[in-house]
């Protein structure tokens, strides 16, 4: 059921934006596999086997990407995912990749909450030892958002970012386009994963600051 | 004077099945791109050398980006390319001045060797121009599974006084060359072109 056709990573530091240079250059990374849509052409009505299958994908994919950007794990501060299908599947088999592809940065990040609720819908939130705390309880928090389309080959997804444990967090709202020249081919997905160490260069639009995070409930 | 850089993004694609076939190992292709600005955009200037300085410049620094990110020795660097956009407030020959003097020998330091010419394509462009990188052997022109081109764009560059420039380092050539011609192994790599 997974056949990876191709493995496409981009990484980029943004030194300067106007303005002066500010003193650590933003780096943000994308990784975008393109694999074998196994439902391409029909429509099957039980595609949850793919999305347990993508499981391992996810996490490997989200290790590849940390790998690319050269940084460690403690340096992510904004996450995305996404999925482009090919013309011969729909747009629900992008959807597929919401639970594997959230679960795979979490896992990564250091998140404690309980995979199987998670899997079941019935959490998105990290499990606090006892009742709200004031401090943090772990990482991965905000609800990694996402966006997916069906499109042709070298199709452009704009993929939005948010920081990883607050999604009110303003300095943070991004995206970042991605596009694999030459794919999605008609029988294939591209499943998205992205990463950013920091805020928008010269972020000065107010609002909830990532210093200012209280509630650690995944929003503030 | 330094190239004024404004980003520096570094892509890598792997090929592991092609047309179904499972390609052992991979073929893997990095691309490296440099967002600058154009000190020279926006009227006419006789003497290029400011930009053939950042050319120099950059074909080391964007060469060992994309050997990195391969995770090779640079002696197992197989084919190469380069190119350049130009924003709309700069002119072709800017992209020239870049690319052809003086950009090759360090990007040839960057993959050990490189008796070849380094194939280029240049264009002038707006944010989100693509541009086909063309590549060949390293060390052979004329090795035929090694012609090959990776596409580069920057979503935002380049803007009117801004140049992209490119480099591509691969480690391999196409996934499934069979065309015939002088093979990779058979190149001598002595005056470039067999």
């Amino acid at each position: 059921m997974i056949d990876i056709r191709r493995i496409f990573t981009h990484v980029e530091f943004i030194v300067h934006e106007f303005g002066p240079p500010p003193a650590k250059a933003l780096l943000r990374g994308a990784i975008g596999i393109v694999m074998t849509n196994p439902y391409a052409g029909r429509y099957e009505p039980d595609i949850l086997p793919m999305m347990d299958a993508l499981g391992a994908v996810g996490v490997d994919m989200a290790e590849r990407l940390r790998a690319a950007m050269d940084i460690p794990v403690e340096a992510i501060q904004g996450y995305g995912k996404g999925a482009i299908v090919g013309a011969n599947g729909e747009l629900e088999h992008g959807a597929l990749w919401h639970v594997p592809g959230g679960y795979a940065m979490r896992e990564l990040l250091g998140w404690k909450g309980d995979r199987n609720a998670y899997v079941k819908g019935s959490t998105t939130q990290a499990v606090a030892p006892s009742g709200t705390s004031s401090s943090q309880t772990a990482n991965a928090l905000s609800i990694v958002p996402s966006t997916k389309k069906v499109g042709a080959p070298g199709t452009t997804l704009d993929v939005p970012m948010t920081h990883i444990n607050a999604s009110y967090v303003r300095s943070h709202f991004d995206a970042i386009e991605v596009r694999v020249p030459g794919a999605p081919l008609a029988d294939e997905i591209v499943f998205i994963l992205a990463m950013s160490t920091g805020a928008r260069i010269h972020a000065r639009v107010g609002g909830l600051a990532a210093n200012a995070i209280s509630k650690w409930d995944g929003l503030r | 004077m330094k190239a004024q850089i404004r980003k520096i993004i570094v892509q890598v694609d792997e090929v592991h099945i092609e047309m179904g076939k499972a390609i052992v190992p991979p073929t893997c292709r990095a691309l490296a791109m440099a967002v600058i600005h154009n000190p020279l955009a926006g009227s006419y200037t006789e003497n290029l050398d400011v930009l053939i300085a950042i050319g120099e410049e950059l074909g080391g620094l964007l060469g060992d980006k994309c050997v990195k990110a391969l995770g090779i020795a640079p002696g197992d660097a197989q084919s190469y390319g380069k190119a350049a956009i130009v924003g709309e407030a700069g002119e072709i020959e800017h992209a020239a001045a870049i690319l052809h003097p003086k950009l090759g020998a360090p990007l040839r330091v960057a993959v050990e060797k490189g008796a070849a010419l380094v194939p280029s394509s240049k264009k002038c462009g707006t944010l989100g121009t693509a541009i086909d990188v063309p590549l060949g052997h390293k060390d052979a022109a004329f090795v035929r599974s090694h012609f090959d081109a990776m596409e580069a764009r920057v979503s935002d560059a380049p803007r009117a006084n801004e140049i992209v420039v490119a480099v591509v380092v691969t480690a391999s050539g196409r996934p499934l060359a069979r065309v015939g011609g002088l093979q990779a192994h058979e190149a001598k790599g002595i005056d470039g072109l067999r």
